[in-house]
């Protein structure tokens, strides 16, 4: 892509002539494949990144995958068992609520999308100080641990002592106990994870709104189109690169949501039965219930469904993303 | 550039007054962006307050509003768990995973970027898989060879898969790219070799490069919970994200230590960001533009 854009900046700099056109685009002519004197420096440069990603993730990966057939003895070792596991996996009572939980967390993650458009949208119209205050305030909960905002949701959550249902009690409504009734639970995680979002969607949107070129505004403007037709036929369709990165990114977070259900509901909740997800099921098979082989079968149906579902995203898009 | 003279206008949100293209005022945009920040750090008001009023205070019904100014929430921390200890866990973990993620993926990325050797794209690609998958599925063999390491329970055993790091590699290759290439060509033609260019042209150049990646691997190291917890168990050898889940199942109770325990333990990041706001938008918004 960027070596796309390479003959046109040489031209302009003078000096880059004398190196000739044989070597402008980087990829001299008559030596493809490089001299073995760079062969040796490329493989001497990758090596330690490559040998570490082999061990700690390329190597484990497969493990897992072969893990995945296999059940482990107590003192060790592996016993093939073919897809017994995917099978018990399958017929897991609690999967079918895991995995619902886990699918409505997602979606509901996927509405911070729209709000965080609307605010980017509202903070480009600003320029100065302001930005960067309001910049900083909705990105604190990005930056802050994980941990300890679910700590802080848990308190607002209490159901007798919690800011949320006092503010509630002052509008007459009487508030649940969110985060230990299993019917509100996964709302209230939800609602978690939006407000931890925000702030980074935000910054992506407002960097896809800057790419917009000023003057389709200002056509759509002499055309009379008004602010909101302008929002719907300009900025929409011409952000929706961003929206596509964005949404991507959502799913493949939400179906991996973990740190939230074990710091704010806990391992001693009564709601934790019916709030599991997929991820804390695998949690709890691989590092509670020592049952490897179940975990990994898990982790690899997660994997595939990842991979399956930013596919089908990915071909979706041709739909609705506009790149110019 | 190529937009028609409208020149006058054009930059109209800047003119002070509130006046903006077409006319319309801003306080409407002030009104809705306050509101919601208000509601993004509410959280924070609410956690800051109760950590200083006494357990008492903080169950009172209606709540009480007024801070009790109990500064001993906070030693509190401190001796309810190794705080320091963990703290510089945090930061000596920080430290090492930023240092070697800047080193190996710049000089990974560099080669794939610029330097031709077979194979090339096919380790690459395949590297690229890394990131499609989910981190529960290397988890568990993470575990395994750190347990045949006997690194279990250590630091060098959090540190080490976090050293490297595929994010990092594509990010930086995307930067390497879209340098020019004639300063390269220029060093070569003085006769420098790839390392030479590598380190004394190529990563000046990408200065915002890996300060965009060593900013967002701080904020992921700081606040990563599932590998450590999974890892450390001994107290002493904890970062702060497992301390706290450690502190909230001693005290699952005593909110105003707990949201105490917190607020320290986010403030870190919080002040980073404060101080390197653009830094960490801009790499974030990098990111965003692949």
């Amino acid at each position: 892509m960027a070596l796309a854009k390479a003959p046109s900046a040489p031209a302009a700099v003078p000096a880059a002539a004398a190196t000739g056109p044989r070597r402008r685009l980087g990829v001299r002519v008559g030596e493809q494949n490089g001299h073995p004197r760079e062969w040796i420096w490329g493989y001497l440069m990758i090596l330690p990144l490559v040998a570490g990603l082999a061990c700690f993730y390329l190597w484990p990966i497969a493990q897992s995958c072969y893990y995945s057939f296999t059940t482990w003895g107590v003192f060790g070792g592996q016993q093939w068992v073919g897809l017994a596991n995917y099978r018990a996996f399958l017929s897991d009572p609690q999967l079918p609520k895991a995995a619902w939980n886990t699918v409505l967390y997602s979606l509901l993650m996927l509405l911070a999308i729209p709000f965080s458009i609307v605010l980017a949208a509202l903070l480009n119209q600003l320029r100065g100080r302001h930005v960067g205050l309001y910049r900083t305030l909705y990105f604190l909960p990005v930056v802050s641990m994980p941990a300890a905002v679910a700590m802080v949701w848990r308190w607002l959550y209490n159901g007798d002592y919690g800011l949320i249902n006092y503010l509630l009690s002052l509008v007459g409504v009487h508030g649940p106990h969110w985060v230990s009734d299993p019917r509100f639970t996964v709302y209230a995680m939800a609602v978690v994870g939006i407000w931890s979002s925000l702030g980074y969607n935000m910054i992506i949107f407002s960097a896809g709104l800057k790419g917009i070129p000023r003057h389709y505004y200002e056509a759509a403007e002499l055309d009379g189109a008004g602010r909101v037709r302008q929002f719907f036929s300009i900025t929409l369709p011409l952000l929706s690169p961003s929206i596509f990165f964005v949404s991507v990114l959502t799913v493949i977070g939400g179906l991996q949501m973990f740190d939230t259900v074990l710091m704010m509901l806990g391992r001693a909740n009564p709601a934790l039965a019916g709030s599991k997800t997929i991820a804390y099921l695998f949690y709890e098979d691989v590092f509670l219930d020592n049952r490897q082989g179940m975990g990994c079968a898990i982790a690899v149906v997660l994997m595939a469904v990842l991979l399956v579902l930013t596919a089908v995203q990915f071909r979706l898009q041709k739909k609705w993303v506009h790149y110019e | 550039m190529s937009s028609p003279q409208i020149s006058g206008q054009r930059l109209g949100g800047r003119r002070l007054g509130g006046q903006r293209l077409g006319g319309q005022r801003l306080w409407p945009v002030h009104v809705v962006l306050a509101i919601g920040a208000a509601a993004m750090i509410a959280p924070f008001f609410w956690q800051l307050l109760t950590s200083l009023q006494s357990p008492a205070q903080a169950t009172s019904v209606p709540p009480d509003f007024v801070p009790g100014w109990r500064w001993s929430n906070y030693s509190e921390v401190f001796t309810s768990m190794p705080f320091l200890r963990q703290f510089l866990n945090t930061v000596l973990i920080t430290v090492v995973r930023v240092a070697a993620q800047l080193l190996f993926c710049s000089m990974a990325a560099y080669a794939f970027a610029r330097l031709r050797f077979p194979g090339r794209n096919t380790i690459f690609v395949l590297l690229l898989a890394v990131l499609m998958v989910p981190s529960q599925v290397y988890l568990l063999p993470q575990y395994q060879i750190l347990m045949h390491l006997g690194l279990l329970n250590t630091l060098t055993g959090i540190v080490l898969p976090g050293l490297f790091s595929a994010f990092g590699t594509f990010m930086l290759r995307q930067f390497f790219l879209s340098l020019p290439l004639d300063v390269e060509e220029a060093a070569r033609l003085d006769g420098a070799g790839p390392v030479r260019i590598f380190w004394s042209v190529m990563l000046p150049l990408a200065r915002p490069g890996l300060i965009s990646l060593g900013v967002l691997t701080v904020l992921w190291s700081w606040n990563d919970l599932l590998w450590p917890l999974v890892v450390a168990n001994d107290a002493n050898q904890m970062p702060l994200s497992v301390g706290l889940a450690t502190l909230q199942g001693e005290h699952s109770t005593d909110y105003p230590v707990l949201m105490a325990g917190s607020l320290l333990a986010s403030l870190p990041m919080i002040l980073l960001f404060i101080m390197a706001q653009r830094r960490i938008t801009e790499g974030i918004a990098f990111t965003g533009s692949k």
